[in-house]
């Protein structure tokens, strides 16, 4: 049974998805359920007393796997500020730490992400730095006790795929800790993509909470993950420059 | 009295513990997650804490993100 275990927690679905950017918070059941994820993000903010909105945590279904998210925090400190507010919820023990301090590309500070991963990780939290694919983060992540590390495909939101394909092949290749590619997936052939090269998991939320048809897109990105998967664990074939013919070239009809 | 809730300041006109204020907002106090003066407060603890003058309240709650 191929399984991603993370966290000491067995994982049948490698797609994880989050749940921001929907016209109706009424739609993430469906999604999903269409996507057979197992493991989703929320973010945690200050409540506006002005302009009640709903509780998006009714919408969850019971026996997910929560994975509050640190967005916001600009450093390490507010990150570990935030990561442990979301552990007195009592969401568990999972977090996505997510440092960010540049508006434009929304590009992760790794120095600040694995001095909070150090903390966070001591203090027993099962630990996923949002990441960009550089390999001398990456191993200090390992270091430090990350549960994974979540490299970025292109900016977050941004639908672009995988940008950073070459950078990723190889922290696959040298990183013992699942990777799981997160943010700037925008369609089920990049996630596909991932998959086949290896991928321990993707995340991705803007591509199914964008899509025209969220409740299809999550099932399609479903699919896509478990197909990537599949081809990984069966072995790609070797690419070739010229043809090889698939049928025998001996015992044609004008010999 | 003034507390600051949210980075904004609001009043409290008479004596209060703090599950009595935040039940004054109209909150779902299932759902919402409290830091008092910088330091996280589990909900048994709200009505022992007495509310003073400049206390500074986080009301945080999970919402939809990536």
């Amino acid at each position: 049974m191929d399984q991603l275990v993370i966290g000491g927690r067995s994982l049948q679905s490698r797609l994880f998805i989050g749940t921001g950017k929907y016209s109706a918070d009424t739609l993430i059941p469906e999604v999903v359920k269409k996507s057979g994820s197992e493991v989703i993000t929320v973010a945690l903010r200050r409540i506006d007393f002005n302009s009640p909105t709903g509780n998006v945590m009714d919408h969850i279904p019971s026996g997910m796997q929560l994975l509050p998210n640190t967005s916001g925090a600009r450093n390490a400190q507010e990150a570990i500020r935030i990561a442990r507010l979301a552990k007195a919820a009592g969401c568990g023990n999972w977090i996505k730490i997510e440092v960010i301090s540049d508006n434009k590309y929304l590009l992760p500070d790794g120095y600040e992400t694995i001095k909070a991963t150090e903390v966070l990780a001591g203090e027993g939290f099962v630990v996923l730095p949002y990441i960009s694919p550089d390999l001398m983060v990456a191993k200090q992540l390992v270091e430090v006790g990350a549960a994974a590390v979540m490299p970025l495909g292109a900016p977050i939101g941004s639908n672009r795929g995988l940008k950073t394909k070459e950078l990723l092949r190889i922290l696959i290749e040298e990183i013992a800790l699942p990777v799981i590619v997160d943010a700037g997936i925008g369609k089920p052939s990049d996630a596909c993509e991932a998959m086949e090269m290896g991928a321990a998991a993707c995340l991705l939320n803007t591509a199914i909470a964008s899509a025209n048809q969220p409740e299809l897109m999550a099932e399609a990105f479903g699919m896509a993950v478990a197909a990537g998967r599949k081809a990984y664990l069966a072995g790609l074939g070797r690419s070739e420059k010229y043809a090889s013919s698939s049928s025998p070239l001996t015992g044609f009809l004008h010999n | 009295m003034e507390v600051v809730l949210n980075g904004t300041v609001a009043n409290v006109d008479k004596e209060m513990n703090l599950w009595e204020f935040l039940l004054s907002k109209e909150l779902d106090l299932e759902t919402i997650i409290v830091e008092y003066n910088e330091v996280i407060v589990k909900k048994q603890e709200w009505n022992m804490i007495i509310l003073q003058d400049k206390d500074r309240l986080e009301v945080l709650k999970f919402v939809g993100g990536g």
